[in-house]
């Protein structure tokens, strides 16, 4: 039926479509031939456009080909031309053409509603319940009647009956003659019905679908193999299903399907962690298969199930690792190598050998064409890496990145910079090493983490003091290199280094040539932000140099009197500092005398000079962070110049002399004093004035914000705290009234809560930022400090290589590195539940994932517990709560909680550990009870137990 | 299970869509952009295989081949083995081959609900039912021959019959 000349749309609210329309209406293959007309993207659309009004007249029409063919054409345009089926869903009229006697209508009926996933199409699916009904049930004409059923089904595994459960639901009992048939549609439409709807499906459907896995027809149990595989899925509970294992073992060792084989190894490989018994039992039967196959595929499996679920069978994974080694030498596939590396990745840390064995074809694939060889082979690379040959892996990587392409060299870049940065660089050794790693990934080619690597730089010169020297040697080279600054992805890096040139400027060879590099006129491309550093170390050096040269002056006293004139200072003094300094690019010429001493009243001069010119025009900069610092830099060299004039004007030398010592002294100690990084906790170290109470005006506020769940404390006692002693601080300035509140808030918002540190336990921890106790030169005293902060970390320190440097590192890293995974707790899911229920006694133990969520709760609760005065707070808190429930006991804890107080940190830990666990396992029955009862629930009591596991392995 | 399966021309085009878990179908034209984007950046004769996380969720990969003009591509989780759905793959574009007498990228074009009767001959709700591309052909022809049956019976479309009488 053809409409040859286009008519023109006839206008809008046409009520139905005249015998003309019906007659010529476009079918399918006219509706494409017209959308290819026009291939360009606006003429696509306004042909769509079109062809949809046409359609939502079309398919008003009383007579049912009609309907069809724009039903056709509807699903043809949401399916592939994403058009818009808003206000008129595909669902009405497909619900209409599904009761068609028609097979053609029928067919082009079901396919529309399973490919229709609008919401409003979903609501309307319910209404097809019936007619699905009728098509499920067996009729006469068996192969039309097979046709319809398969077509129904079809429409049940469809996501868009997973969106609405009733339909599933309302349904399973009219899947049961065709599962007894063993039919893989209905065991596959099984599968999604117990998936979409696990607590009405499963008592009907389970027991039938487990039936079919020892179906003697090989395509039943083929496919009820996929079901199970696809039910036992995570993040589903597989434990439900190890009753399942005897059918599955017998598919095992007899089937010939390789589709079945894999989906039985899969399904063991998810149970096999579950029951330790099982994995002895499969092993044998796998290797054969391991040993036998053909097929890559079932070979690849069968790897794959050994080496993540039979880890201890060492025969068993050394023939695995063999397979795979041959997968990685399969040069013309690069299937298999992808497999390969795959398949080595999931080595567990024992066989860390075997991939070393495997490195240099690891090494050759990370230069592979394929990314994705590239990508696993790069993963292979940093599941290597240990404290031994970090060296060689890293350096190695980073030379490949120069030669990969930009997003990959940003892989392995990132990659090194994780692993070695892993733990406050735990794997690191050589710090020199280290820096100039970073200073090399920074000018790698297509380098894009300018961020990580500028943060790794000065976190090295915050916590390793040895590494500074190199740090700034590298440094220097970063900021001499006028071609850097004009790569906006190095600010972050060329920030670092020029923070760390300023700060650590006493190890710098040439100031002078330091502070020409951060005053070179291409500093005017970077950032704002950037400058202010830049200047900001301008100043420290120049402070450094001044100090210097005033120092230099008084050790040798007698030449006071030249001093300023300065010219000739003595040569065997500055010779110690002097450096055999390698003037590189510099585009400034200095002056021959100043290459010899930075420190003499020349170069100080000259120095000066060139601040004027460069930082002055910056006054005139509307930055503020830019603006405060030249104007700082700027006012400090302004009276350096001064006590210059002065010595023109002919005052007094000794008066000058002690002035401009004063002022430069004065200027050392403000950059004199160490920074540190800055502890977690550090906000908990800060002790409070003497005077504040902080909760007095909070006590106001009491009455407003009274939960109903906690009674207001009628009596808020504040005690004044008491300062001087670490006893004192241990003791809880606050009522337990008000305690109890604080640590139910803290309970419930844990996250935004500052972890609770080992203050008081270990008093010598890193030093507070600015400790005015340890001034930066003092060398002793920074090793004391290192030496403290030893226990602090652990005793892995303690075995690290002798020559490694001191690493400072906080209390609170370790615990957040290990907070944030373990409090992710699993979950129960309702398919397992209901499925245990069905196949298991009631009374049996608890699933793995409730313990393992028991356990998360332990761990995070433990973690919360490290010791410290707030948690001491918390666990009296607790056992109130455990011994008297109602908060209207409150007035008699006030005795009790004083006695506690009077005791030693350590009884007081091990009394309240007794509550804490009694709270937690009714926490843990609590859980047991509801679960319980959701499986009486869904328990039907016609349903016979199965056979348990146990019986068959033993 | 099988998530998704896709055939799209290599300008992106696609022809035909199939998505065995709930995907909203606003977000579909964005998966076929996402997944072809995947797809053109990679070379010939590299690996068949692409880590989808970014587009489908974890865990989830797409196998695929490229086949004169056309991309068949197919999305799976962990419970699929790569190189079997590999081999799914060679059956699928095996049995359009034999139902078109080689086939090409009109055929794709032209025979949206063939296509559909094909592949749900195949792949039931994520999960593959039949492999053998025989199998899958002789029921395709059935199918065919049970509607032209249905057909006959009515040549003439009965709603023109009832209007003439009228």
């Amino acid at each position: 039926m053809h409409r040859s000349p286009m008519a023109p749309t006839p206008p809008a609210p046409v009520p139905a479509p005249s015998l003309v329309d019906t007659l010529f209406q476009r079918s399918l293959g006219d509706l494409v031939k017209f959308l290819r007309a026009d291939p360009s993207a606006a003429g696509e659309s306004t042909a769509v456009a079109r062809a949809l009004s046409e359609i939502h007249r079309e398919i008003r029409a009383p007579d049912a080909a009609t309907k069809a063919t724009a039903l056709q054409k509807l699903t043809y345009l949401s399916s592939l031309h994403f058009a818009p089926v808003a206000s008129h869903p595909l669902a009405f009229p497909a619900i209409e053409l599904i009761a068609s006697p028609f097979l053609p209508h029928k067919r082009l009926a079901y396919l529309a509603a399973s490919l229709s996933l609008h919401p409003a199409s979903l609501s309307l699916l319910p209404l097809a319940t019936h007619q699905l009904h009728k098509d499920l049930s067996p009729s006469t004409s068996a192969a039309a009647s097979h046709n319809v059923s398969a077509l129904a089904l079809q429409l049940l595994a469809s996501p868009a009956a997973a969106a609405a459960p009733d339909l599933a639901a309302h349904l399973a009992h009219d899947l049961l003659p065709h599962l007894s048939r063993g039919s893989p549609r209905a065991i596959a439409a099984a599968a999604r019905v117990i998936a979409a709807s696990p607590s009405a499906a499963v008592p009907i459907l389970f027991k039938p679908l487990a039936a079919c896995l020892a179906s003697p027809d090989p395509r039943a149990s083929t496919a009820a193999a996929a079901a199970f595989c696809e039910l036992s899925a995570p993040p589903a509970d597989a434990a439900p299903f190890l009753p399942l294992a005897p059918d599955l073992y017998n598919l095992l060792t007899t089937s010939r399907s390789n589709w079945a084989l894999i989906k039985v190894l899969k399904v063991f490989g998810r149970l096999a962690p579950l029951e330790s018994r099982l994995a002895a039992r499969i092993v044998d039967p796998v290797c054969q298969l391991l040993a036998r196959s053909a097929a890559m595929s079932l070979t690849f499996e069968c790897i794959r199930t050994v080496l993540t679920a039979l880890p201890a069978h060492d025969t068993a994974v050394c023939l695995a690792i063999g397979k795979a080694k041959e997968f990685l030498t399969a040069e013309d596939d690069p299937n298999l190598r992808y497999l390969g590396l795959l398949a080595l990745g999931m080595l567990g840390p024992t066989y860390v050998s075997t991939v070393h064995e495997c490195r240099d074809v690891i090494a050759q694939s990370l230069g592979d064409a394929d990314s994705n060889i590239r990508r696993e082979a790069l993963h292979l690379m940093m599941g290597m890496i240990d404290r031994n040959n970090i060296m060689d892996i890293a350096g190695m990587l980073v030379s490949h990145a120069a030669k990969s392409d930009p997003e990959f060299a940003n892989d392995i870049l990132g990659a090194v910079l994780a692993a070695c940065g892993h733990n406050v660089y735990e794997l690191v050794s050589d710090f020199d090493w280290y820096v100039s790693l970073l200073t090399d990934m920074a000018r790698s080619l297509h380098c894009a983490q300018g961020d990580e690597i500028g943060r790794q730089l000065v976190d090295v010169g915050l916590r390793v003091q040895d590494a500074r020297p190199e740090l700034v040697h590298s440094s220097r080279t970063l900021l001499i290199d006028p071609a850097l600054l004009a790569n906006h992805l190095l600010c972050p890096v060329l920030s670092a280094a020029a923070w760390v040139s300023g700060e650590y400027v006493n190890f710098t060879k040439d100031p002078v040539e330091l502070v020409e590099a951060l005053l070179q006129p291409r500093t005017s491309l970077l950032p704002m932000s950037v400058r202010a550093v830049y200047i900001q170390a301008v100043f420290k050096v120049i402070t450094f140099c001044c100090n210097s040269y005033v120092e230099r002056l008084s050790d040798s006293s007698k030449e006071v009197a030249v001093g300023l004139n300065g010219l000739s200072i003595d040569e065997t003094v500055s010779e110690g500092r002097k450096a055999p300094l390698v003037s590189g690019d510099e585009q400034i010429t200095v002056p021959s005398m100043m290459e010899k001493d930075p420190f003499s009243e020349k170069s100080i001069i000259h120095m000066i000079d060139l601040i004027e010119t460069t930082v002055g025009p910056l006054f005139e900069c509307n930055e503020v962070e830019v603006l405060e610092r030249a104007r700082n830099l700027i006012g400090f060299v302004h009276l350096i110049r001064e006590v210059q004039e002065l010595k023109e004007s002919k005052v007094d030398d000794d008066e000058k002399h002690s002035w401009v010592k004063e002022l430069v002294k004065n200027m050392q100690t403000v950059f004199s004093q160490e920074i540190g990084p800055v502890s977690l906790n550090a906000q908990e170290k800060v002790s409070l004035p003497v005077d504040i109470v902080l909760n007095e005006t909070l006590a106001e506020l009491d009455d407003i914000v009274s939960e109903d769940d906690t009674t207001p404390s009628s009596s808020i006692l504040f005690y004044p705290r008491s300062h001087g002693s670490i006893e004192n601080r241990n003791e809880p300035a606050l009522s337990l009234g008000s305690s109890s509140l604080l640590s139910e808030h803290r309970k419930r918002h844990g996250l935004y809560y500052l972890p609770t540190g080992k203050t008081e336990d270990e008093p010598v921890d890193y030093p507070h930022a600015n400790d005015p106790l340890l001034p930066a030169s003092n060398e002793s005293s920074l090793d004391d400090k290192s030496n403290t902060a030893q226990p602090v970390t652990g005793g892995k320190k303690l075995k690290a290589v002798k020559s490694r440097p001191k690493v400072v590192k906080l209390d609170g890293e370790d615990f957040l590195s290990s907070m944030v995974p373990s409090a992710n707790v699993p979950k129960e899911d309702s398919l397992s539940g209901a499925v245990r229920g069905v196949l298991l006694d009631r009374d049996l133990k608890p699933s793995s994932s409730q313990k393992a969520s028991d356990k998360a709760y332990e761990g995070i609760v433990n973690k919360m517990e490290t010791g410290g005065s707030s948690s001491q707070w918390k666990n009296n808190v607790d056992a109130e709560l455990v011994g008297h429930p109602t908060s209207s006991s409150r007035p008699s804890i006030q005795p009790s909680h004083e006695k506690e107080s009077t005791n030693p940190l350590e009884s007081d830990g091990k009394e309240v550990k007794e509550p804490k666990r009694h709270r937690r396992s009714s926490r843990g029955g609590h859980h047991q009870g509801k679960h319980k009862h959701r499986e009486r629930h869904s328990t039907q009591p016609d349903v016979p137990q199965a056979p348990i596991i146990q019986d068959f392995l033993l | 299970m099988i998530q998704a399966v896709m055939v799209m021309s290599t300008q992106g085009k696609p022809r035909l869509l199939k998505f065995y878990s709930f995907q909203p179908p606003e977000k579909h034209q964005d998966l076929v952009r996402g997944v072809f984007q995947l797809l053109s950046a990679r070379p010939d004769s590299v690996s068949n295989f692409i880590e989808a996380d970014a587009i489908f969720g974890p865990g989830v990969k797409l196998v695929y081949k490229h086949l004169a003009t056309l991309y068949f591509v197919f999305v799976f989780d962990s419970s699929e083995n790569e190189l079997a759905m590999l081999d799914l793959v060679q059956v699928f574009v095996e049995t359009l081959d034999k139902c078109f007498k080689n086939v090409c990228e009109l055929d794709v074009v032209f025979n949206f609900n063939k296509l559909h009767t094909i592949l749900d001959e195949m792949i039931l709700g994520g999960q593959v039912i039949e492999t053998s591309s025989e199998q899958i052909m002789r029921s395709v022809e059935e199918i065919a021959r049970l509607e032209k049956q249905s057909n006959t019976t009515s040549l003439i479309p009965k709603s023109i019959s009832e209007r003439f009488s009228r």
